[in-house]
């Protein structure tokens, strides 16, 4: 028996969470103001948690190291979010969403917690709505929705190309609201570095304020992680510059599993990198493959020609274009998912067909939609025989209101019109559905510690479909940790309050001021980002959209060289005692520099190719799906949760086995 | 793509703490790529800065793709710079030329006091939406169906561009009597455009603007810099909208 309990509920899965939700404890409402709940993040996951939790009477403390809890990284989320409302009458059905949920996440997901996420996901959307939350309308005055890759149904709930700041700022509200009844006491730029265990359960934080730089001891019968994803593992990634896996990582390095680390998306549609100067990447939403058509060159030449400046894509006739997507898979075309997408442009690309200068780029081109939009105007308003621009002008102007932030996103930084010529895009890293191994109740290995949103191992197996992150976040948040939680705090009303005048915190804290010291001590001749785009670069090359296992060995090896020398040589200069963004930064690369070993360890054992993990040496070899991943489900099909043992090196691996039962396990097929 | 490279000289405002006074300091870069955003270009001086062991340039980012609301900066004299409809961090050195001189200064605003070099405080737009900024409804889920109640298309999409407010206070960086009626009013015209706001649009407008007056923020004058500054174009319109809200709360 593995030590790993995942509690799922007995009974049919349709009934499993309300029958859970029945038997759960219940905390009374004078009870619960004596209860303190540490919510340390304020995304979707974490903002909702810390509004619904104190809405229900919690004292709650909730934790940003931005300077609001209206600028977490969620904020920057933009195609949509899905929920099985079927207000389009095209099939979709809470089991639809669930199935295709497994599926898109190669069956490495937890069929019991994926089957609530799409349950409660209707719920979304009314909560959303009633806070105030203005998703796009039809001209009926009733929601839009439109579809996202990986499947057949519209389910997708948007507003235009910030979805993610819409609701965001649905959950600030709420925050709001309970901050301003004194229920949430926020703290703004404080970064946690420290967990704090008092006879082995959660009992508090050690933070840094990142003005003062004053070190604070902070206590709590429960502590909430929802600090995001760990995406800049890799320094270059969609994610906010600040994004870390600090909170995650010390929480592991307390006895919190860490489950899948080496389960990253790579998201296909980016905007490809410029130069060494880079410092982040940014998203086009895969919405635009709604509309776009993905394609390359079919002829060496022109690709060149191209290259040279001697030709424009546009001057490339119909049939000179190669629309792999659609030539490779006919069923889904430009809407396969994710991994799938990301590994054909590649394929692309290394066959030497990339369109820039740097050879990483394919075509994305809207020519097709603007024409059939400009058509289909022309026709609604009557206009009999438009001319070609009149069609082009009408068009436009349809594809302007759907994604025109995206678009003028575009032109800011690439400098070029993408009405007029293709975007370019590049796969990039997006999303991180390894995290912190938590059971049906979203508490971790570490008793009284949970984890919502990105920073838990989730519901995406092994590759997430576009727009469950912030159905799930706010799945989390909203409709599952405020009430699970209080299965646990029904045994802690008679804890009292809780001291943080204890040896452990004297430990904890004693332990932070002595990591910083360090650091700061080092006085050596290389800066934090220097490291950290070392780093970035060996898990790009070597653990990043395929991997072999001599790669990842090497990469092994080169992050443990990087780290000793981040130890002996990094270079912060201030002092600790004031506003210090370079030792903010240290702190976090430190953690990468250790999580990084992990996950190309998780890789290595990992021999199967899986969702946004592909192994080199596991292809299918011949048949219908020659070429494509290989899954191996007699030896992997488990979840990898690793146990800290004093070194990312020596972690220590524990198998949860996923059962399905409901779901055929089959090879994933979009052709 | 070309690649053009420039050699600028960069004039700094540099503050130890909100208690220290600051002064401006010079500073050259050379071999900025044009295709560099603004942000970048600081990335290459502050590397430069580490590695000589002097103290970076501070200055707060984050998403680096305009929508956290958290750069800032007062360039050449204009929030957010010379670019129109842009963040800082999605300025892009294209828009310089060789040889410039930029100068480089926070926003200044009594609301908006300076942490730290280029940082400055913005809690106060926080506190202003503690003040009403919600629609008092609990996040149980149990609410009616989202399309019980239908919108028009046209109030769905203005409440929506009145939400697409960063927060970043370049309006009120931008206005010669520090107001902050533009971000204020884009988030009461939000919620009074939706049925479900419109419920305590009374009582919203007069919290939050009680507390805007108390946060120190000047009276609007319509000079209307407000808007030509904003990086996501958010429209005098709401300032009109609110304006009549106020009136109509106070007279009733
Ligand atoms: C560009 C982009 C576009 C996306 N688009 C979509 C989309 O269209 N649909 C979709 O479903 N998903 C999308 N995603 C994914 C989705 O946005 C994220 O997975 C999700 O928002 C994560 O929410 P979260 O609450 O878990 O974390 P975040 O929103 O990242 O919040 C993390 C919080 O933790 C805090 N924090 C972190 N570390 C610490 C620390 N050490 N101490 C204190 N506080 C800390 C931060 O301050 C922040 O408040 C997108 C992601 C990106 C990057
Ligand atoms: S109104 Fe415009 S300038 Fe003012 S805070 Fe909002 S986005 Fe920034
Ligand atoms: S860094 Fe987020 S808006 Fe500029």
């Amino acid at each position: 028996m593995s030590v790993l309990n995942a509690k799922i509920p007995e009974g049919p899965i349709k009934d499993k969470w309300t029958n859970h939700k029945n038997k759960i404890n219940l905390v009374n409402p004078a009870n619960k103001r004596l209860i303190d709940v540490i919510v340390v993040g304020t995304g979707l996951a974490g903002g909702s948690a810390a509004a619904s939790l104190a809405e229900m009477g919690y004292k709650v403390k909730a934790f940003a190291f931005q300077d609001s809890p209206r600028r977490a990284h969620s904020i920057a989320a933009q195609g949509g979010i899905n929920a099985a409302k079927n207000y389009q009458n095209d099939g979709d059905s809470v089991y639809r969403l669930f199935y295709d949920t497994v599926k898109g996440g190669d069956y490495r997901g937890r069929e019991a917690n994926v089957y609530r996420l799409a349950e409660v996901s209707a719920n979304i959307i009314d909560q959303c709505v009633a806070q105030g939350v203005p998703f796009a309308r039809e001209y009926g005055g009733l929601l839009d929705n439109r579809s996202f890759g990986g499947v057949l149904v519209s389910r997708t709930f948007y507003a235009k190309g910030q979805t993610g700041q819409q609701l965001l700022l649905g959950a600030y509200s709420a925050m709001n609201r309970q901050i301003g009844k004194g229920k949430i006491q926020m703290y703004n730029r404080h970064e946690m570095l420290e967990l704090v265990i008092v006879d082995g359960k959660a009992r508090g934080i050690i933070v840094r304020n990142l003005v003062t730089g004053a070190i604070e001891r902070h206590s709590a019968h429960a502590v909430v992680l929802a600090t995001g994803g760990y995406g800049n593992v890799f320094f270059l990634s969609t994610n906010a510059m600040g994004s870390n896996v600090t909170a995650a990582w010390r929480a592991h390095k307390k006895g919190a599993f860490f489950a899948n680390p080496c389960y990253t998306q790579i998201h296909p549609t980016c905007i490809p990198r410029s130069g060494d100067y880079q410092s982040k990447l940014t998203l086009m939403s895969e919405s635009l493959r709604n509309d776009g058509r993905i394609w390359v060159p079919k002829k060496m030449e022109d690709v060149e020609a191209i290259r040279a400046g001697r030709k424009k894509p546009t001057d490339l006739s119909e049939d000179e274009r190669d629309y792999y997507l659609e030539r490779r898979y006919p069923a889904f075309g430009n809407l396969v998912p994710r991994d799938v997408a990301s590994r054909a442009a590649k394929e692309r690309c290394d066959a030497g067909f990339g369109v820039n200068q740097t050879g990483e780029a394919v075509y994305l081109d809207f020519k097709s939609a603007i024409e059939r939009y400009g058509k289909e105007q022309a026709t609604v308003r009557g206009e009999k025989n438009p001319s070609k621009e009149r069609i082009i002008e009408l068009g436009e102007e349809v594809v302007r209101t759907k994604y025109g932030n995206l678009f003028q996103m575009y032109e800011k930084i690439v400098d070029e019109n993408p009405y007029k010529t293709p975007m370019m895009i590049y796969p990039a890293v997006h999303y991180t559905m390894g995290g912190l191994w938590v059971d049906y109740n979203l508490m971790t290995t570490i008793p009284g510690c949970y984890a919502a949103g990105e920073a838990n191992f989730s519901d995406h197996g092994a590759n997430r479909l576009g727009a469950s992150a912030l159905m799930q976040g706010l799945a989390d948040g909203y409709f599952v940790l405020p009430y699970t939680i209080g299965d646990y705090l029904a045994d802690e009303i008679r804890t009292g309050p809780i001291s943080t005048d204890t040896p452990e915190f004297d430990e904890a804290e004693k332990s932070v001021v002595e990591r910083i010291d360090t650091l700061m001590n080092i006085n050596g001749s290389q800066s934090v980002d220097s490291f950290h785009k070392r780093l970035g670069m060996v898990m790009w090359n070597k653990v990043g959209m395929s991997r072999n296992a001599k790669g990842l060995e090497e990469a092994i090896q080169e992050i443990r060289t990087i780290r000793e020398e981040f130890w002996k040589d990094v270079r912060i200069p201030g002092s600790k005692n004031e506003f210090n963004t370079e030792l903010a930064k240290a702190m976090r690369v430190a953690d990468f520099l250790e999580l990084g070993e992990l996950f190309a360890k998780d890789a290595l054992h990992r021999n199967e190719s899986c969702g946004g993990h592909f192994r080199e040496e596991s292809v299918e070899l011949d048949g219908e799906q020659k070429g494509e991943a290989k899954r191996d489900d007699v030896n992997f099909k488990y979840v990898a949760a690793w146990e800290w043992n004093g070194d990312p090196g020596a972690a220590n691996l524990h198998k949860e086995d996923l059962e399905f039962k409901d779901i055929e396990l089959k090879q994933r097929s979009y052709k | 793509m070309s690649d053009k490279t420039m050699n600028l000289t960069l004039k700094i405002w540099r503050q130890k703490d909100a208690k220290s006074k600051g002064k401006m300091e010079t500073y050259p870069v050379t071999g900025i790529s044009e295709h560099m955003s603004f942000l970048e270009m600081l990335d290459v001086l502050n590397e430069q800065l580490v590695v000589e062991g002097k103290e970076p340039v501070e200055f707060d980012h984050d998403c680096r793709e305009g929508i956290c609301g958290m750069c800032s900066l007062h360039i050449n004299g204009e929030a957010h710079g010379p670019d129109r409809r842009v963040t800082t961090c999605q300025l892009h050195m294209r828009m310089f030329k060789d040889g410039e001189t930029i100068y480089i200064e926070p926003f200044r605003a009594k609301g908006f006091p300076v942490v730290k070099d280029l940082v400055v405080d913005r809690s106060a737009f926080d506190r202003i939406q503690h003040a009403g900024g919600f629609v008092s409804v609990n996040t149980s889920g149990n609410t009616i169906d989202a399309n019980a109640i239908p919108v028009p298309k046209d109030d769905a999409d203005e409440a929506f561009n009145a939400a697409t407010c960063i927060g970043c206070g370049a309006c009120v960086a931008s206005c010669k009597n520090a107001s902050a009626m533009l971000f204020v009013s884009a988030k009461v015209s939000q919620f009074s455009l939706l049925p479900q706001g419109k419920v305590e649009a009374k009582d919203r407008v007069m919290k939050m603007v009680k507390q805007m007056d108390l946060e120190g923020f000047g009276n609007c004058t319509n000079t209307g810099a407000c808007e030509v500054e904003c990086p996501k174009g958010i429209s005098l319109d709401n300032i009109a909208r609110m304006n009549r809200e106020y009136l109509k709360a106070s007279l009733k």
